[in-house]
């Protein structure tokens, strides 16, 4: 069945802020294989113009996905979550995540389309640190398959 | 935030050094641990194939961060990247063996779009086994 439209633009409580932790940062940058110094080492990062070491640019995901729990576990929205495939992401910077960080995330469904059986639904975690400072947006897609299109859904990621 | 390489001296066309980044099931089992992300279809063979996978997959967030790593390299400083989209077209599929799979990326400045923020749009290219596994992978960077 269609997630209902009337959702589109519903925005859910701020989270608890999550710090982000240097050695968690380096712990990511290890698991992707990534040898940046910017990641691990402050001097290093702080040549390049930031107060201490910066994020990858993807680690914020595991913050605002968490977030997103919220709006996935709804149950007014009734999202069938073990038919969901994870379609597009993106992110839209103003600065790098960095150590020390203290940030919270805003969810907000920003749509719901039907396709092909499929639900697709998009929601924006808008991510600020405790300074009120915006600091990324991320875009998440993620796709409800149908009863009747799931056997034909290839590709995707839960 | 400062990219080592200036907004002058790339034109559109430009060509990103091209990577090769090799993923096996224990790059998997480390990825799964530091983003938090433990669903089975990603370490759990039995389980994969149950729900329709021709074997274990690689997170379509690590593809996603290993891809961008073209950019972070060749921009010095990973905060330059003001903006990062993909879409998840297909899977990488991982075989339990020493080689696992490897993912080939390469990128190329698509357009200047601003001269005066110095921002690029570079567009990638992201492959595994000879196929696009990420849809429409770009970034905006902003270069010094």
């Amino acid at each position: 069945m269609a997630l209902d439209q009337s959702f589109v633009g519903r925005t859910y409580p701020a989270t608890a802020p999550y710090e982000v932790g240097r050695e968690k940062i380096r712990e990511f940058a290890e698991a992707i294989g990534d040898e940046n110094p910017a990641y691990t080492d402050a001097e290093a990062a702080k040549a390049l113009g930031h107060p201490d070491v910066i994020a990858p640019p993807t680690f914020v995901f595991a913050i605002t996905y968490r977030a997103a729990g919220q709006v996935i576990e709804d149950p007014q929205l009734g999202l069938d979550y073990s038919r969901v495939v994870h379609g597009d992401q993106k992110f839209t910077y103003t600065r790098p995540v960095r150590a020390g960080d203290r940030l919270t995330v805003t969810s907000t469904i920003e749509a719901i389309k039907s396709m092909a059986g499929n639900d697709l639904l998009t929601i924006r975690g808008d991510v600020h640190d405790e300074h009120g400072e915006h600091v990324v947006t991320a875009h998440t897609m993620l796709v409800a398959r149908g009863p009747e299109a799931a056997e034909d859904t290839k590709g995707g990621d839960a | 935030m400062t990219a080592k390489v200036s907004y002058d001296d790339v034109e559109v066309g430009t060509e990103l050094p091209t990577r090769e980044f090799p993923v096996n099931r224990a790059t998997l089992v480390r990825y799964a641990g530091a983003s938090g992300d433990f669903n089975p279809i990603h370490w759990n063979e039995r389980f994969a194939k149950e729900v329709g996978l021709p074997d274990v997959i690689a997170h379509g967030m690590f593809t996603m961060a290993e891809a961008v790593r073209v950019i972070t390299d060749w921009a010095g400083d990973p905060g330059a990247v003001a903006e990062y989209g993909v879409r998840f077209t297909k899977p990488v599929v991982v075989p339990d063996d020493d080689e696992g799979a490897v993912i080939e990326v390469s990128g190329k400045v698509a357009a200047k779009l601003d001269d005066e923020a110095r921002t690029v749009r570079v567009d990638l290219l992201v492959r595994s086994a000879g196929q696009r596994v990420l849809g429409m992978p770009r970034a905006v960077v902003r270069l010094a």
